[in-house]
């Protein structure tokens, strides 16, 4: 009974991993469905994000330690602070900068080459990206605070003891991310289905040839979908930010995103938020049922494995589109 | 007018088949193996030993491995990390078990071992591709790391969890352990490289490669004209692990001595190895020494010059370093997507017409 008890803890706790997996995988599909880029980058995506908002806040000189190791100079520090929201919106111009970028740069020149070399292209950027958050903001564990309620939910706790003589530990900022990230999907999905560019966002994703032909131009729609994955990756940083400080393993739940991507799909959005609960919840019932027995943090490859497994029978994972291939 | 084919007479049919047909070509390659087998020997010294040539000579034969499989078979591959570790401590194990049997033999094997790990691992490419397998065989680089971490059967139980390699020699002369010989060690390393690129270089021109670059190119098409996938893509998936595994055993046996498996072969090694081969050439055997040239001496160069020159600090060294070996990889695949090899095609092509080019 005891056992059966902790179980249902861990089974509650992995379903709001689940959902921050779910988070990171959704910023994925969105970039995959319309430009067909597979993008390893969206880890450190939130990563950066993240210490921008985080340097921002704290009112750091972007570069300052590169300008001091040149010029000799000591500065460190505008000497503001931010409030949240407002660092939060100039993050996000930041964010959508760095798209332009991309696009301009990038993946202009990279159009009608094969997925994988779009792939390997991503990861370069990924190392840039990471090279470049470092270098503007310090590499050291940055603190990210904007407020959101952290710690043990009391009310969970003392219900849960009551009814089961052991209350269950569940952290208040979960419960936050759960929230947070429904709000998200309901606002992309009103997104894609009542607006004139989220209309555009999905024809393109249908099919670029005809929406080009229609008048939908393809340069603006990859701006926006990288600009909506920033986005994406803003909230998984602030979420992940919060949770355990902003530092470089922020970009480490790339990989954590894309086992769950396996899983559901690549091309669905359902796929993403079911891919992920799979994965949170299962990854923490096999460490807490299978793990001590074989030595435990399973929760580095379980995820793969799983999705592997998976994939070898349902090639195409949960929700994707049939594999169709012809010579 | 130095480079050409004219005048390049062919006589008999094994004269026709040799492995450069060109004689500038055979003339060079022979001289590097000269230089390389005759001359460095005595002049290496620790510090270029240690820092350049070791890395460079392991790193080249992991490089020829992994773009066997990726730039020739097309089947992309992250787990190259894994795979290296598997030849780390399949040497370390047969080490320990069996002292008395020379320290080459125990290289081969484990590149045996590592090939069997590495079909085990590629069964799925023959159900899923592209990213997806990317994506899969990233399971075998966290499975692989995590099993070496925990499992103290394969580092006999030490207290750190580390694995040290113990002192082995080859006809006398100490190759592992603290007191080796840095020319003995650079030379065992040559060794396996001259082989792999020898056997590199003729798999791919035989039948065998060319049904690997049929499956690259198209896999369904190479099926309909009789190659049979399974066999040649768990065939290139044996040749690369059997060289990425040797690799990893000279890692750990002939050039680190002592190896944390989680910090030594972790997912930047996958990815080094994969832009070694991005940048120095899908698909080409030159490449895969150029690539690992490249970015075994960009690190140091950079050292050098910031760190000793400039005064930087350390960690914005690194930093920078990430940022250029980023822009690199997207720079050579937007400009040049066949790397280094097909910048010096590009010189041969120029050099065979000089100085009359019309």
């Amino acid at each position: 009974m005891d056992n059966l008890i902790f179980a249902a803890e861990v089974f509650v706790n992995g379903l709001m991993a689940g959902v921050l997996y779910s988070l990171v995988a959704i910023g994925f599909v969105l970039i995959y469905k319309a430009s067909g880029i597979f993008n390893y980058a969206q880890g450190v995506m939130a990563l950066f994000s993240a210490l921008t908002l985080v340097g921002l806040m704290n009112g750091q000189v972007p570069f300052g330690h590169l300008i001091n190791a040149i010029f000799g100079t000591q500065v460190h520090h505008f000497g503001w602070h931010l409030p949240a929201i407002v660092a939060i919106v100039l993050t996000m111009g930041v964010m959508v900068a760095l798209a332009w970028i991309v696009q301009r740069v990038i993946f202009r020149h990279l159009i009608n080459q094969e997925p994988i070399i779009l792939f390997m292209a991503t990861i370069g950027l990924a190392y840039f990206m990471e090279g470049l958050g470092d270098m503007m903001w310090g590499a050291d564990i940055k603190k990210l605070d904007i407020g959101l309620p952290q710690g043990i939910n009391t009310g969970i706790d003392s219900f849960t003891a009551d009814l089961f003589g052991y209350g269950f530990f569940i952290d208040n900022l979960d419960i936050v991310a759960t929230f947070i990230a429904a709000g998200l999907v309901v606002v992309l999905v009103a997104f894609s289905h009542y607006t004139k560019q989220g209309r555009a966002m999905r024809a393109v994703a249908d099919d670029h040839q005809a929406a080009l032909s229609v008048g939908v131009s393809l340069n603006f729609i990859w701006i926006l979908v990288w600009s909506v994955a920033g986005f994406v990756a803003l909230v998984a940083g602030i979420m992940w930010g919060t949770k355990s400080g902003v530092q470089f393993s922020l970009s480490l739940i790339a990989l954590k995103a894309l086992p769950v991507l396996m899983l559901g799909g690549f091309t669905s959005i359902p796929g993403a938020i079911v891919g992920g609960l799979i994965i949170g919840i299962g990854e923490k019932l096999f460490e807490f049922s299978v793990g001590p027995i074989i030595g435990g943090a399973t929760e580095n490859w379980f995820a793969y494995v799983l999705a592997l497994i998976f994939l070898v029978f349902r090639p195409q994972g949960l929700f994707g589109e049939r594999i169709i291939e012809r010579v | 007018m130095f480079y050409r084919e004219a005048g390049d007479i062919k006589t008999s049919y094994v004269d026709d088949g040799q492995t450069f047909p060109i004689r500038l070509d055979r003339q060079l390659y022979f001289s590097a193996l000269i230089v390389a087998w005759g001359v460095i020997p005595f002049l290496v010294d620790d510090y270029w030993a240690n820092a350049v040539l070791l890395p460079f000579l392991i790193y080249a034969i992991a490089a020829i491995g992994l773009n066997i499989l990726v730039g020739y078979c097309g089947q992309v591959s992250l787990g190259t990390g894994g795979f290296m570790a598997v030849g780390a401590y399949a040497v370390y194990k047969l080490m320990t078990a069996m002292p008395e049997v020379n320290i080459l033999i125990h290289v081969f094997l484990a590149g045996g071992i590592t090939a069997l790990v590495g079909v085990l691992f590629g069964l799925p490419s023959l159900r899923i591709k592209g990213f997806y397998l990317a994506v899969a065989t990233l399971a075998a680089q966290f499975f692989l790391v995590w099993l070496f971490n925990r499992v103290p059967w394969f580092y006999n139980y030490s207290a750190s969890g580390q694995i040290t390699a113990p002192e082995r020699t080859i006809f006398g002369v100490v190759v592992t352990g603290a007191n080796s010989e840095t020319w003995a060690t650079y030379l065992v390393c040559l060794f396996f490289v001259t082989l792999a690129a020898l056997i590199a270089r003729n798999l791919t021109r035989g039948a065998i490669g060319r049904q690997w670059m049929a499956i690259r190119d198209m896999d369904i098409a190479a099926e309909i004209i009789g190659v049979n996938p399974l066999s040649a893509k768990l065939g290139a998936f044996a040749v690369s692990s059997f060289f990425i595994g040797v690799s990893g055993a000279l890692f750990f046996a002939v050039y680190l001595g002592a190896v944390e498996v989680g910090e030594v072969f972790g997912i930047n090694k996958s990815f080094l190895v994969l832009f070694m081969i991005i940048i120095g050439g899908l698909g080409s055997i030159l490449g895969s020494f150029a690539g690992a040239a490249f970015l075994v001496l960009l690190p140091v160069l950079l050292k050098n010059v910031l760190v000793g020159g400039l005064n930087w600090p350390t960690d914005l060294a690194a930093h920078l370093e990430f940022m250029i070996v980023g822009a690199l990889i997207v720079i050579f695949l937007v400009a040049e997507p066949h790397g280094i090899a097909q910048l010096w095609r590009l010189a041969k092509e120029k050099l065979r017409l000089w100085p009359f080019p019309h």
